[in-house]
């Protein structure tokens, strides 16, 4: 048994199931924010018990993306020794700044806001949860910056046997950040959107009181909003990103095209079942010049494929395989994008109600936008298992591979305990957190008047819950 | 002053900070099911420590990742050596962090002491494992020519490590018992000071065997002579005031004493170690230090500036979330957790 296939499975959970829950932390932590604003501007309660609910949903996922997050933060130097050795020297300073600047910010602030309702004044409170937003957003920033070391290397140079960082301010405007970093973040808002819209839907199907059907319409018409601009926008900037992959990066993208041989000018794939070890289509559906268009916007113009860039980097790098795993990229990179497609036409349509004001009346939309709930969850986890998926072989592009960096001193025993460990633990979170999330999601908002301040001596339910 | 020398000063203050901060959680996490009686008692308990110990927390994942970006060597070596232990500890940690937020949000008893059950086993394990940790650090590990940790999860364990993780585990329910003192009211309150008078003595044999064994079992007396310098002695005095101010039942003084025990104590380890970072058992040449483990001076730069614009700011805004949440928690206290 080998410890690097092993690492990379731990990793890879560690990180999907991390990267679960950080995007609704990301978006909501907006919409919480800014539902409070509309309650400290207007006075009018129903903002405030639209925060309170919205505002508990969001800390059940929070508390699960916060304890993966120490286990990401530790495990490059657990299963990754000869990686941290590496590139330490570049590598470090992002995730150190990240806890310092970051991690401080949003935590300390989330326990402010948390217990504060009563001890801060209602500015300050307000101030509490902006902080919150600012924080956890700033971290995405920094791990993304780190991100995007691995990507496309910046700001380092190859000394003493080592990557050593020449440039800090190469590093962090590394301009592979300013194209992942809007799209995670863009993908984050809409998640929230989507996770708004579909807990609105539901109460709006079934609510029959005026109360409820007000504070879910008033939801559902933010999620809209929020649902749409953040999609177009993922959109946008994920076109961006491709754009910006097919030259910084082209074997990613040929991979997710299962694009065997260059092409002008190039055709998209519709569907691909492939012959992955022979490099060739078995079966294959194509839209000609597709690839091409949006690749350089326009019907032609070269795209390379992975034999032609497989000569490239054995000539450069020496003999080895250079190519990613086809079948996973190309399948995951399907799922994220046909995943926003469909949450395009869906945000649309919700959008479009809103406008028209016949969202309510229409059970067929808010039926179908329960069940979307599972399209940017789907789109998240396939759009990261692509990304790192298809740096491989590469732990940092160009510069070290994965079979380099593994810990030598970490026996597979070792790391298989742990996988395993780590696994069953997060399964059993899972289950309690969706158990928790399902449980207040149905349980609707705080009744009018139930957020005066609860005692402890007055043990009811309702006092448990608030 | 050199850049190396500074982050290796400035690690020891982050994990100081961190063992001050998260030794009252952990010491409040650990006797929460002992404790608690009821429920309400039980919720009381851990909305003492609510509002602030994920921020204590970051103390942690700071101190990790300025070893990553100051002696990444380090990281590499202690992360991947001590492989198993801080599995555990991580496994520890999350469940612990999800037990706080879960808890309360279900009525079912059964739902409730089992999340109670996790923050004690959360908060134990890494309460007597950190201080495994740091001992092995002073003691030495089998490291080899090439920096790396030559051998198992059994290695870490030896009478030395133990006896350490006994007392760290020993001093932070001490110090978590006082803080629920100063947080808590009675009945609560009265059991916490009970706790005090049976686990503060035990506390103090134990760190006084530990400080005897740090002569015994590691290079200090080889290397520092019997005169061990001034700051195990104000160490030492701390810990014997916070002994004498705690039966003079004046917690609040008691607390500072435990809090600068822990610093003291954190800063013996650091002093002893300096300017090794890892000692090897197998040659002392072989030893990990600020200058073969660390990062060029130019990352050192870097990080010295971000860390001298943001670590004042960061104690200020604690400072003041210390300051807002100051009050005991009663009856009549609104419990979020």
């Amino acid at each position: 048994m080998d410890a690097l296939p092993l690492a990379r499975w731990q990793f890879g959970i560690t990180t999907v199931y991390h990267f679960f829950f950080v995007p609704l932390t990301l978006g909501l932590v907006w919409v919480v924010a800014g539902l409070q604003t509309a309650w400290y501007l207007t006075g009018d309660d129903v903002w405030k018990r639209l925060t309170k609910f919205w505002g508990k949903l969001f800390l059940l996922n929070f508390a699960m993306g916060v304890v993966t997050g120490i286990v990401q933060e530790f495990q490059f130097g657990m299963n990754w020794s000869e990686y941290s050795r590496f590139v330490g020297d570049v590598f470090g300073a992002p995730l150190a700044i990240e806890a310092l600047v970051a991690f401080f910010l949003e935590s300390t602030f989330l326990g402010l806001w948390i217990f504060g309702w009563d001890k801060l004044s209602k500015k300050a409170h307000l101030a509490a949860i902006w902080l919150v937003a600012f924080g956890s957003n700033l971290s995405a920033l920094w791990i993304l910056i780190a991100n995007s070391f691995m990507q496309q290397p910046a700001g380092y140079v190859l000394r003493n046997g080592r990557a050593e960082m020449e440039s800090f301010w190469a590093l962090v405007t590394n301009p592979h950040v300013f194209v992942q970093f809007p799209h995670v973040i863009t993908g984050a808002m809409a998640t929230a959107g989507f996770f708004v819209l579909g807990i609105s839907a539901w109460h709006l199907l079934r609510a029959k009181d005026e109360d409820g059907r007000d504070a879910f319409r008033r939801s559902f018409r933010v999620g809209a909003v929020y649902a749409f601009a953040a999609t177009a926008a993922v959109l946008v900037v994920g076109h961006t990103q491709a754009q910006y992959m097919i030259r910084v990066q082209p074997m990613k993208m040929a991979a997710a095209e299962a694009l065997w041989d260059s092409q002008d000018p190039a055709a998209m794939s519709l569907f691909t079942w492939g012959n992955e070890p022979e490099r060739r289509d078995v079966w294959a559906v194509k839209a000609p010049g597709l690839l091409s268009f949006l690749a350089y916007n326009r019907f032609s113009g070269e795209v390379r494929g992975i034999k032609s860039l497989q000569a490239e980097y054995e000539a450069r790098y020496g003999p080895g395989d250079y190519a990613p795993p086809v079948k996973w990229t190309y399948w995951n990179f399907r799922v994220m994008a046909g995943a926003g497609l469909l949450m395009l036409a869906l945000a649309g349509w919700a959008l479009l109600a809103t406008l028209r004001g016949s969202f309510e009346t229409s059970p067929r939309l808010l039926g179908l936008l329960v069940p979307a709930l599972v399209l940017p969850y789907a789109a998240n986890s396939a759009g990261w298992i692509f990304t790192e998926l298809g740096r491989a072989p590469w732990i940092v592009f160009g510069v070290m591979k994965l079979e380099n960096a593994v810990s030598p001193t970490v026996r597979a025993g070792e790391v298989l305990f742990s996988l395993v460990g780590f696994t069953l633990v997060y399964a059993a979170l899972m289950a309690a957190d969706i158990y928790l999330l399902a449980k207040f999601a149905k349980g609707g908002l705080p009744r009018a008047g139930a957020l005066e301040p609860t005692t402890a001596t007055v043990a009811t339910p309702a006092a448990a819950q608030v | 002053m050199d850049l190396n020398t500074l982050w290796f000063v400035l690690i020891g203050v982050l994990f100081t900070g961190f063992f001050v901060l998260e030794g009252f959680d952990y010491g409040v996490g650990i006797l929460l099911p002992f404790l608690g009686r009821t429920d309400e008692e039980r919720r009381r308990i851990v909305n003492t420590i609510g509002p602030v110990w994920d921020g204590n927390e970051v103390w942690l994942l700071t101190a990790g990742g300025a070893i990553f970006a100051a002696f990444p060597h380090w990281y590499a070596t202690m992360f991947s050596g001590f492989y198993l232990a801080l599995f555990l500890v991580l496994a520890a940690l999350i469940v612990r962090g999800v037990a706080f937020e879960f808890r309360s949000k279900d009525e079912n008893p059964g739902w409730r002491s089992t999340w109670d059950w996790m923050i004690f086993v959360g908060s134990l394990l890494p309460a007597i494992l950190f201080g495994v940790a740091l001992a092995n650090l002073l003691k030495g590990v089998p490291i080899d020519q090439s920096k790396s940790f030559v051998g198992g999860f059994f290695d870490l364990l030896s009478p030395y490590t133990v006896l350490a993780g006994l007392a760290t585990c020993a001093l932070f329910v001490t110090h978590g018992a006082i803080f629920l003192n100063l947080k808590s009211v009675d009945p609560i309150r009265a059991r916490a000071t009970a706790v005090i008078g049976k686990v503060g003595p035990l506390a103090t044999i134990l760190l006084l065997l530990f400080a005897l064994g740090t002569y015994l079992w590691t290079d200090v007396y080889a290397r520092l002579g019997v005169n061990p310098g001034l700051v195990p002695l104000l160490a030492l005095g701390a810990l014997l005031s916070a002994g004498y101010l705690i039966h003079r039942e004046r917690m609040g003084w008691a607390f500072v004493m435990t809090t600068l025990t822990i610093l003291f104590t954190v800063a013996t380890l650091f002093v002893s170690l300096f300017p090794r970072v890892m000692v090897s058992s197998l040659n002392p040449e072989w030893s990990l230090t600020i200058y073969n483990a660390s990062s060029t001076p130019y990352t050192l730069e870097i990080m010295s500036i971000v860390a001298g614009v943001f670590v004042p700011i960061v104690l200020a805004y604690q400072a003041w979330t210390y300051w807002v949440f100051r009050h005991r928690i009663t009856a009549e206290t609104k419990l979020e957790y």
